[in-house]
Formats: structure tokens, sequence, C-alpha cells
């Protein structure tokens, strides 16, 4: 993973919602910045705000990056050679920006910025997280600020919706369905072949909703060439060779299906799969067949050892018998049903690490991530 | 403080929750359960993963409900299929006449006019209750980041949309969605840092933004405890090196892996509890009649075996 991401300019990190995505985002920015040096730019989409919290930074201002403080890395025992910022991305005030840009002029950018619809759009329009996520991305890769910058995508339905983002905004615009919107209400009803679309419409909808839907249609596709332009330079820059996809899942079966669908997916659009991290898994002693053997050998013996241990001079002498046993039982049957856990995540591994080269295991630590220090604990098992 | 209706008590709940905390497993066990105690249940999967039939063990379910259990029904939402099943039933359309174009047009203004998808998707699962065709509706929803958005469609439709068919319907649907002794929304967490925060934030959006009330939490995956103060202490006694050393004589190998997953199963679930806590605190007087447990399974895969065991974890916890 470190040459990898050695190599690169841009790392997306994606994969199913709940497996640690931003924790892994912000290890793999912090031991770049630690070890690689340069500037490196770690960008969250997340509503949550989880990143400012992995990083101990509180709430990350929106709409700027922020510097992680040179003390956060101190206090983690380490000496950065580069400098790592972290940015919270606002999806509104990114989206207005856009608008602003694309727009012909102040007053078009207005009249939408003002429309009831838009801002319905830019708040709510669940999928507009995903595009404005690749969009910042590539203005952020285009100012030229950083050495590397790592994205952490949003959480979306499905983590393959952040790949179509930008196909399917250059789509929105190009469709008939907008153009059947944006016709002027009169010469609709001259139109045989869409009346009985317009009848429905107006039934569902009611003319004036119709009418308020045209006039933003009419006012956006004002920005329309400037947007599918840039939809399609976001593509390219994502397919370019010094962008990679790091996919990151845990072992348990709902996103071992997601990842797997992602990594076969990645490919075919003609995008580069860096890497495979599996977050959370259990330490590999705990599917060792000898321990397994003896952790039922233990159950099984529990009241003989007890006594044993209890005798006088034993090692646990003075104990009350009974309970030793109970605790041994314990000792047993935990094992046991860790193990069964250990065994239904190697089969979840088999089926995803013949998809991708690079993989790395990070185990499961039994505590949370909470400063700096937990990110670059995380950062080690990744970079090895 | 008000009480809480009990959460079998009522018709249509929507079970939301961060992704991953196995909000499926856990509608999927409700739903079972609610089958097994004689309700007509249905269950609908809302962002159509698939992941419901593989709860079930059944083929793939689609928007026409089907039979998966004897009093179960399942079905995965369909928002275009919703609108048309609506527009035959309202408008009296011929379903065949003129709805070409209503599919594209509906995809189209969908993404554009937020509340449009939500409304159809949202307004089938009432219209179910509304017609009394189950006693039990159970929404496996989508996640915290989007539920809100669906459940408080009728508000935003309203705001936006002044007349047409779309508007006629936010009043009888407000009727149900507002009416805790009928509907309410059911959190999934684990007790992990994150899945807990974003609960936390979650009742407060459900609370400010929608009228749906808060019917439960379920505290998913929750580890065992091994052992009680007393265990403890001979647990540290065992983990000594005379002990360990004996133990391992024993059984003929190395016996301090046995006592590192032990330990490393009690820190865990240590870590996890501080997070329960702050749900605790974060539910206040209301936490004792909302919370649910449901334990970690230990089990080689998750299907139909995983559901009945959720089923009853959930009984149990439902009685107490």
């Amino acid at each position: 993973m470190e040459a990898l991401v050695a190599s690169k300019e841009i790392v997306v990190v994606c994969g199913p919602g709940g497996v640690g995505k931003t924790t892994v985002a912000a290890a793999l920015a912090s031991m770049s910045a630690c070890h690689q040096g340069g500037k490196v730019l770690v960008v969250t989409v997340d509503p949550a705000r989880r990143l400012s919290q992995a990083l101990g930074l509180g709430r990350v201002h929106s709409g700027g990056a922020n510097r992680v403080p040179p003390e956060a890395f101190a206090a983690a025992g380490v000496t950065p050679r580069g400098e790592l910022w972290a940015e919270m991305l606002d999806t509104k005030s990114s989206w207005d920006a856009l608008v602003s840009r694309h727009a012909p002029d102040g007053a078009t950018a207005r009249r939408i910025l003002d429309n009831s619809l838009y801002k319905n759009i830019s708040e709510r329009f669940v999928q507009s997280h995903d595009y404005i996520a690749v969009e910042r991305l590539f203005e952020l890769h285009s100012e030229g600020n950083y050495d590397l910058i790592v994205v952490d995508t949003p959480p979306t339905r499905n983590a393959v919706d952040f790949l179509l983002a930008p196909e399917r905004m250059a789509e929105f615009f190009s469709s008939r369905l907008l153009k059947l919107l944006t016709v002027p209400y009169r010469s609709r009803l001259a139109d045989t072949a869409a009346r009985p679309f317009y009848y429905v419409a107006d039934r569902v909808l009611g003319t004036k909703f119709l009418e308020d839907i045209t006039e933003f249609f009419i006012l956006f596709q004002t920005l329309s060439e400037g947007f599918v332009q840039r939809a399609k330079e976001v593509e390219r820059l994502l397919a370019d060779r010094r962008t990679t996809f790091v996919v990151v899942s845990s072992l348990e079966t709902v996103p071992v299906r997601e990842a797997e669908a992602f990594l076969r997916l990645l490919p075919t659009r003609g995008l580069h799969a860096g890497g495979l991290v599996l977050n959370r898994v259990l330490p590999s002693y705990m599917l060792d067949a000898a321990l397994a053997t003896r952790a039922e050998e233990l159950s099984a013996r529990a009241g003989a050892l007890a006594s044993e241990l209890c005798s006088a001079g034993g090692p646990l002498a003075g104990y009350d018998p009974s309970l030793v046993e109970r605790v041994l039982e314990e000792l047993g049957s935990n094992f046991d049903n860790v193990t069964v856990v250990a065994k239904r995540e190697t089969a979840q591994r088999s089926e995803l690490s013949g998809l991708q080269a690079v993989v790395a295991d990070v185990p499961e630590l039994g505590e949370d991530v909470h400063d700096l220090g937990g990110v670059l604990d995380v950062g080690r098992y990744v970079w090895s | 403080m008000v009480a809480v209706p009990e959460l079998l008590d009522r018709k249509l709940l929507f079970v939301t929750g961060k992704g991953g905390v196995g909000k499926t497993t856990i509608s999927a066990g409700l739903a079972l359960l609610c089958a097994s105690r004689g309700k007509r249940t249905l269950v609908c999967e809302m962002d159509a993963k698939g992941d419901l039939a593989s709860s079930f063990e059944v083929a793939p379910t689609s928007f026409e409900e089907r039979e998966v259990a004897p009093n179960l029904w399942a079905m995965s939402m369909d928002p275009e299929a919703s609108l048309r099943q609506y527009l035959a039933l309202q408008l009296r359309l011929p379903r065949a006449a003129g709805l070409g174009p209503v599919t594209r047009m509906f995809d189209f203004v969908a993404s554009a006019a937020p509340g449009v998808r939500e409304i159809v998707s949202v307004g089938k699962l009432c219209w179910e209750v509304r017609e009394r065709h189950y006693d039990m509706v159970v929404v496996d929803a989508v996640a915290s980041g989007h539920v809100i958005g669906q459940l408080s469609a009728p508000q935003a439709i309203n705001s936006l949309v002044q007349v047409g068919l779309v508007r006629q319907q936010t009043g009888w649907m407000l009727d149900i969605l507002s009416d805790p002794s009928t509907c309410g929304a059911v959190m999934v967490a684990t007790p992990e840092e994150m899945p807990v925060t974003e609960t936390i934030e979650l009742i407060g959006s459900l609370e400010r933004e929608t009228t749906v009330a808060l019917a439960g939490v379920i505290v998913n995956r929750v580890l065992p405890e091994l052992f009680g103060t007393r265990e403890e202490q001979v647990f540290e006694a065992l983990s000594a090196p005379g002990a360990t050393g004996h133990l391992s004589a024993a059984l003929g190998g190395e016996a301090t892996p046995l006592l590192d997953a032990a330990r490393w199963m009690v820190k865990t679930r240590r870590s996890r509890a501080d997070h329960l806590g702050r749900l605790r605190e974060a539910l206040g007087d209301r936490g004792g009649a909302l919370l649910v447990y449901v334990p970690y399974l230990f089990l080689r895969s998750y299907g139909l075996r995983a559901t009945r065991q959720v089923a009853s974890a959930l009984s149990a916890e439902l009685e107490s």
C-alpha cells in the first residue's frame, strides 16, 4: 500500500457503509504525511462529520481545509515529514459555487439559487452528494496545492453510485425529458406525441408545480454546457493513472457482497483498483485449529482441571473450584465462538482476495480510534 | 413522561440506522416475530439490495408481495411501480394507456423534485395500513442519511406543490405517519462509536423534522459478558504464569491464546459498553421503554437461521 500511495496523486477510498472508510482514509493520509512527506489532504463528505472526531480536530470548518496541528503528531509520538490537512465538504455551498461558476450571468445565478426546487436539490437530492464529491475533488486537484489528496466517499445507498455520478449528471442534461419539460407551455398542446405525458404530469403534480419545474429547468439548462464539460473532465480525472481506488470492507456478509461488486466494476470502467483494506478482522490466531482443539478439551475437562488448579499447593489454591470450572468452560466456549466467526471471515476473504492483489488487514483492535495516535495505529496495518 | 406504546402494537414500523448495523436482519426478525404471533405481516425492503430475500432464503423479492413464511409477506419497493398502482387506483387510468412516458417522466421529475419518489414509496406502505390489508407493516427503510427525507416527504411536498394528485395524498398519509399508536420509527445501532453517534443525531432529526414518533432503539450485535466480578478475579489469577503454564501442560500446548481471546472479548465488550452508556444517557427517561438488545450471533452464516434467532431474541426482550 505504501508503494501504491507514493506513486499516486489521488486516492479514492470507497466501499460499503459502516466499515470504517473514514478511518482508513485518515490513516492513509496521515501515514503518507508522516513518511512520504509533502502536503497531504484528506477530504470527507460525510454529513456525520466523523473525520473530525477520528482526527481529534473537533469540528472542522466547512468550506476549507484545516491543517492538523503538529502537536497532534507530537502527542502521538511522531515527527511528520510533511503536512496533513483535512477538509469537510459542504454539499450546499459547493453546489452554490458550481452554479455561480457555470451560470451565464449573475442574475441567472441568483434566480437559480433562489428557486425553491434548487434549494431542495442541493440539500436533499441524494446523489448530489456523490456528484459534488467528485466535482470538489477535481477542483482541488486542478488547484494543485497538494501532493496527495485522499477522498473519503459519501455514504451512498450503493457504493457504485459514487462512480456513476458524473455520467448521470451528463445524461441528465442531455435527456429528452429535460427537453419535454423545458418546452414553453403553449407549444406543448401542439405536440400530440407528448400530450399524454403532459396530461398525466398535470394530474399528478398540478399545473403550478409543473410550471415551477419548467422554470427551474429552463434556468438550469443555461448551466448545461459547463456542467457536461465539467462532468467529462471529472470522469477523465477518475480514470487517470494518477488516481487509484482503495476499496474498504469488513468481512461481514453484506459489505463483502458490495465490495465484491465494486472490485468487479472498477476495471470495467477503466478505473484503477489499487488495493483492498479489510477492516476489523479478527486476529489470525483465532483460526488456529490446534487451539480450537485445546479449547474443546478445556471445556470438556474443566471440572478436573479446576480441582487440580485449586488443590493445596496448586497455582489457584484457595479459589472456589466450581467458580474456576465455570471460568475455564467460558474460556473454551468463547474460543469456540470466535473460531466460528473467524472461519466465516476466512470464507468471505477468499471471495474478495481473488479480485485484488494488494490486500491489507486491519485487526479489530477492541477499542475506538479517537486521536491521531489511533489513526496512525490503523495506518501501520494498512501501510504494510 | 409519556407512555411509549408497545412496539409491536403499532401497525407501521420504519426500521432504520447507519449502514452496516444489520437493519435488514432486524427488520426480518421483527417481521417474523409478528407473523409468528399471528399477525398478518408485510415486510418491505426499501432500497432493493436483495438482502431481505437472503434473510428468508427465498428468491429475490419484487413489488408484488409474496408469502415467504406463514402469515408473512415480503416485497421490495419500486417507486415507479408504486406510482403506476397509484395512478390506476386514483386516476382510474387504464394501466396500458399513456403510461409509457409517465415512467420516464417520473424518474426525471423525481430526481429533481425531492419528495415525489419518497411520497409514492411511503404512500404505498401507508395505503396498505389504511386499507387494513395487514396487521403489521415492517419497513426495512433506507439508512440514516436518507431516511429523514423519506419520512418528511409529505411536509416537503406540501411546501413545494400547491395542487395536484400528489398534494392531495399528503393529508391522510400525515394522519397515519403522525399517529404514535399506529406508526413509529425503530433505530438500529451497534454498540460502537459511530453507529451510536449517528443514532443520537438521527433521533434528533427525526423529532425535529418529521412527525413520526420514535418507537424503539434496537442495539444489535451485543457481545456476551464472559465474567462477573468474581469470575474476573479467577481469570486474572489464571493469567499468572504458573496457572497458565499448568493449563498449557495439561492441554499439551500453549494455552495463552485461549486467555488472549477472552481478554480480547472482554476489552471489546467494555469499549462498546461506554457507547451504550452514551446512548442510554441520550434517551434519558425514555431509555427503559425504548431500548432493546439483540446479542451478537456466533453463526456460520446469515440466513433464515439467523433471522429466527433474532426473532426469538426480540421476543424475549420485548416480553421482559
